[in-house]
């Protein structure tokens, strides 16, 4: 019966008849594709906010060097703000993200390298790169543990906040470093940009592990792969905007 | 798959030509990285400033989407399909740029 049903629809199909792909792309991967234009959408909105509420407040204006933190007069310089690195009492600028960018950037490289491995159904390489991967996205989630843990206890001598009080460090009410909306927006975004990676690592492990269990080989293909690989750059991605209108501008 | 035995799959070599675009995919990100930071350490803050900044991390967001999310090697229509919603973005930073300026001239 099946096979009179296929004769008769064949001949209809047409452009708009059904079996046709013009996106060329499998339903999976064009679904990643959409869920992370959305996915851009909520980062764009936060980090719009972030420019909407910088915007309204008083930029500094003067040389650098004379810059101190206040809750009322202007918006943080960020390269005053992010000048700690763990296990070194030294002021150095930037470059505890710098670290934390680069090591996003190369477990997105470990990653397109995972995505290749799979192309050739090399089940070692795609463990070994997945790995790496894996080991990236740890790496950079422990940063992010020190630096929240770093911005939460705060340091420089604190700010004043009224005659004679000193006030360290930043929670959701106040901070030492400029209005309160600054650290609001710190937690938000980098700590909703940390959850993605969370997640990110967690859907790697499971992949990695059908990988290990030969999941791929035996459905004859590593999409999947690709697909995680979809989502990983994409949070490496948000990141690259993070980094520079947090942290640079 | 219980007792039978499987077939190994069929190992291809490793794709010289596309490792190695990869690697300079990588090697440009970092050299873009670099840049903003010697023009965040030897400028001093201005607009211009902000759209260099700005300007080169559309480049960087141009090379992770295009060669690591291989999204230059798909079919147009899904280039399209990705990229002309993303445009409503510019809308709204604009439209929240003006009204951030209308919230700062009430406060200050």
């Amino acid at each position: 019966m099946s096979a009179t049903e296929s004769v008769i629809n064949t001949p209809e199909r047409g452009l708009w008849g059904g079996g046709v792909s013009p996106l060329k792309i499998t339903y999976g991967k064009l679904m990643m594709w959409f869920f992370l234009v959305s996915d851009a959408f909520t980062f764009s909105a936060l980090l719009i906010t972030y420019a909407l509420i910088r915007y309204s407040y008083r930029a500094f204006e003067g040389i650098p060097s004379e810059f101190v933190f206040s809750p009322d007069q202007w918006w943080p310089i960020p390269e005053k703000v992010f000048q700690a690195v763990p296990f070194l009492d030294v002021s150095a600028p930037l470059i505890f993200v710098g670290i934390m960018t680069f090591i996003l950037i190369m477990s997105s490289v470990t990653m397109v390298l995972a995505v290749e491995a799979g192309h050739r159904m090399d089940r070692v390489a795609v463990e070994k790169w997945m790995l790496w991967t894996i080991l990236g996205g740890i790496a950079f989630l422990a940063c992010q543990a020190w630096e929240w843990g770093h911005f939460i206890h705060g340091a420089h001598g604190g700010s004043m906040v009224a005659e004679g009080t000193t006030f360290f460090g930043a929670n959701l009410l106040e901070n030492q470093y400029g209005p309160p909306p600054f650290a609001d927006l710190f937690f938000f975004i980098t700590g909703f940009h940390g959850t993605h990676v969370l997640s990110g690592v967690i859907l790697n492990m499971i992949i990695f592990y059908n990988v290990t269990v030969g999941l791929y080989d035996r459905r004859g293909h590593y999409e999947m792969v690709e697909k995680v690989g979809l989502y990983w750059h994409f949070v490496d991605l948000v990141w690259v905007f993070v980094f520079t209108f947090f942290y640079l501008v | 798959m219980t007792t039978e035995e499987m077939n190994p799959p069929v190992v291809a070599p490793p794709n010289k030509e596309k490792i190695k675009k990869i690697w300079y995919t990588a090697l440009l990100l970092g050299i873009i990285t670099t840049i903003e930071f010697i023009i965040a350490f030897t400028m001093e803050a201005s607009t211009f400033r902000v759209s260099l900044f700005i300007g080169l991390t559309i480049v960087k967001a141009f090379y992770i989407v295009s060669e690591f999310m291989h999204l230059k090697y798909e079919a147009k229509v899904l280039i399209w399909s990705v990229l002309i919603p993303t445009t409503f973005i510019i809308w709204l930073l604009i439209a929240m740029l003006i009204e951030g300026e209308a919230i700062f001239k009430v406060r200050f």
